[in-house]
């Protein structure tokens, strides 16, 4: 002791040493992480649904490195991340267009081993069954362009093999918007969408991956067309989709067209439009301008998206830890219970349950009456006691999934025979 | 311009000081940094696109290649001609408002208000609503054009009409209305400009040979405008036929004109079509212009 003491080595450093000592065998990556961790700026881009100041706060705040959030539209996203790969460290996409990103090369596979909550990830993002009996909704399902081969697989792999092209984090099953006090008889089917009461008051979004398949589920409805598949059409099916489309087109069916979340808001708003295809936060923003508008759960389902995250290829070290970790707080439950007090779904739902009280996850998630007010993130009533969420529970809404947003074979086609539609 | 004649003999210095008193060389030398400026920022930039137009693209992708299929595509589609012709007609429809509502402007300002000042605050306030952006005052004529819009209402009001107009929004009227808002005051610059260099001895002179007003105007003024009505409608012309975003919101979508077709194009990652696409719409423009100017010499006029 009095030798150490010599060497100006006291006991209480030679105790400070050890237990770090310690702990650093223990744990070996934090103790590295306490000091370059803050240094850290990972860039994400995605689209507004998910990318937000909230979320980039919070991760410095439990996490402890900078997150930079840009958030762009659909387009946008998908050609910055099939252009400039050097610009974002987190592409946070949607699973159609992983479909046109992904061969691009420039994102990496997940390890899944390194996923804390991966078992509990939903079915649906990893077999495309919601529960084991169900089956598998047509389209770009994300199951379908959710596994890789490996790290530097550039092809999807048809079944769960350890590596992941995208982390699910958001999702959703859309239906039509309509405005309940300007219509007289109730709503049912997407063949509504066509009904010439609507002449001239209705609108359908002019995003040829996802308008196609809103034009799919109504001719479809109208016993039109029976497709093999909504989400893989032939020329021939797009052909004659677009031809019912373009009739009612000429014969003064739309009133517009809407690219932008806030275009869909202001015809809703405005009564240019009655009944048109929407986004369930623009329902929202509708409804909190106190004009009633239902997101109209239809007899022939939904059509779903899916949103996920993706690392880039130029990522590693200590910024792919990071990254890692991020991925494994988002899918701890902040994050989840934060989207789904907006109406979205938490791809690890049951982790979201612990931060939202018993009356939220009752009306959010198994779709039972509102016991008490019901408001989003940011304070805005969304429900009053008693309500209920349009659409039911869970299991009822993604339940009942037609098909998802996709890309198809003929995807150049089809936005060929689109422009054609719009120009009609 | 050299101020030694090049026939003066040279001064007895080194050869490039010779070189440099050539006006030949003097001349190429001074427009040599705006000549450079042009090429790199406005030469390069369209030889690419020429370039890029020929190439080939995947979902995702586009490849350095030599192949005609954008332009086979583009020519042999009903769907290029039906748009090209829907430009055409948002821009001769605009010109023919534009050049009736810039000319009557100019002609109140240049010759019915008598002092200087006046004419420089009036032509102030036209001005006025070019401090906001186009698209903000583009997007007011939507809540006041509506269905449900101040428009409406007021017509409705009046007793006018029993039920709403809905032409008034979403449909070519609202396009055009649109776009004869945002470009007429470039039709009525030129136009004031050309006006103001009139000589107004002129004027008198054909008062004075016993023309009426109407003659004069058409005999005397017109004549004189010719340079600035030229300008005016070049750039009203232009901008007419480049504009995507005006189309685009005042039809509600609905309507298509070349520059949503390149928009769409790029949106969708197909850069060699929307080259192409932007080749042919150059072409055009550039012959429309190449027209305008075989009824005007502009630089005798200037």
């Amino acid at each position: 002791m009095t030798k150490a003491t010599r060497t100006g080595l006291s006991r209480r450093r030679l105790l400070k040493g050890a237990a770090a000592g310690v702990a650093a065998s223990a744990f070996p990556a934090p103790m590295i992480w306490a000091q370059n961790i803050k240094d850290v700026t990972l860039r994400q881009f995605g689209t507004g649904v998910s990318n937000i100041n909230e979320v980039a706060q919070k991760v410095k705040e439990d996490l402890g490195f900078t997150l930079e959030m840009t958030a762009l539209d659909s387009d946008a996203v998908t050609q910055r991340a099939a252009t400039q790969p050097k610009s974002f460290d987190i592409a946070d996409i949607e699973y159609w267009i992983c479909k046109k990103v992904w061969p691009t090369g420039n994102l990496q596979g997940m390890d899944v081993g390194r996923i804390k909550n991966y078992d509990k990830i939903v079915g649906i993002f990893k077999d495309g069954r919601l529960t084991p009996g169900s089956t598998i909704a047509q389209g770009t399902s994300p199951n379908s362009v959710g596994f890789t081969d490996g790290p530097d697989g550039t092809s999807f792999a048809d079944h769960e093999t350890g590596w992941m092209t995208l982390i699910p984090t958001i999702y959703n099953a859309d239906t039509l918007g309509i405005r309940p006090d300007l219509i007289d008889h109730p709503v049912e089917s997407w063949a509504e969408l066509l009904n010439p009461a609507f002449r001239g008051k209705a609108s359908i979004l002019d995003i040829s991956a996802i308008g196609i398949m809103d034009a799919a589920m109504v001719c479809e409805a109208m016993g039109e067309i029976q497709y093999g598949d909504k989400g893989n059409m032939t020329r021939d099916e797009i052909d004659r989709t677009l031809a019912i489309m373009t009739e009612a087109k000429k014969a003064g069916q739309f009133r517009a067209f809407w690219k932008t979340f806030d275009e869909s808001v202001n015809l809703m708003a405005s009564g240019e439009v009655v009944i048109q295809s929407m986004w369930s936060p623009a329902i929202t923003a509708v409804k909190s301008r106190g004009i009633p508008c239902v997101y109209q759960p239809l007899k022939e389902g939904y059509r779903a998206w899916g949103g996920g995250i993706g690392l880039s290829k130029n990522l590693s070290g200590i910024e792919l830890d990071a990254a890692y970790d991020y991925i494994n707080w988002y899918l701890e439950g902040w994050v989840g219970g934060f989207l789904m007090r907006q109406g979205y779904y938490s791809a690890v739902p049951e982790t979201s349950k612990n931060y939202m009280t018993e009356n939220e996850w009752g009306y959010w998630f198994e779709g039972k009456p509102a016991t008490e007010v019901i408001t989003n993130p940011y304070g805005d009533a969304m429900a009053q006691p008693g309500e209920t969420r349009d659409g039911g529970s869970f299991e009822e809404r993604m339940g009942h999934i037609a098909c998802w947003n996709a890309v198809m074979d003929e995807n150049r086609y089809m936005i060929r025979k689109w422009n054609e539609f719009i120009a009609a | 311009m050299s101020a030694h004649p090049t026939t003066s003999p040279a001064a007895p210095g080194s050869l490039p000081g010779a070189l440099l008193k050539n006006r030949h060389v003097s001349g190429w030398l001074l427009a040599s940094p705006l000549g450079l400026v042009l090429a790199v920022f406005l030469l390069l930039p369209i030889a690419m696109i020429a370039v890029v137009s020929f190439w080939g693209a995947t979902e995702f992708s586009i490849y350095p290649d030599f192949q005609w299929d954008n332009y086979a595509f583009l020519l042999s589609s009903p769907v290029t001609y039906k748009v090209f012709l829907n430009t055409f007609k948002y821009a001769v429809l605009t010109w023919i408002f534009t050049l009736g509502i810039g000319f009557t402007v100019a002609y109140f300002l240049a010759f019915h208000i008598r002092s200087l000042t006046w004419q420089i605050a009036l032509f102030l306030l036209c001005t006025i609503p070019f401090w906001t952006s186009n698209i903000i005052r583009m997007i007011s004529w939507i809540p006041f054009l509506g269905r449900n819009g101040i428009a409406n209402s007021t017509l409705m009001s009046m007793g006018v009409i029993d039920a709403p107009l809905d032409w008034l929004l979403y449909s070519d009227f609202s396009v055009i209305l649109a776009f004869v808002h945002l470009y007429t005051l470039f039709m009525v610059v030129p136009i004031f400009n050309s006006m103001m260099r009139i000589d107004r001895a002129l004027i008198e002179a054909a008062y004075d040979a016993g023309a009426t007003g109407f003659q004069t105007l058409t005999n005397v003024i017109i004549p004189l405008c010719k340079p600035g009505i030229m300008i005016g409608s070049i750039f009203v012309v232009t901008l007419v036929m480049g504009d995507f975003i005006t189309v685009r919101f005042m039809s509600g979508s609905q309507s298509a004109n070349v520059g949503r077709l390149i928009s769409n194009d790029i949106a969708l990652l197909q850069y060699p079509s929307a080259a192409a696409t932007a080749v042919i719409l150059l072409i055009t423009v550039l012959m429309v212009i190449g027209i305008l100017l075989r009824f005007v010499d502009i630089r005798k006029e200037l």
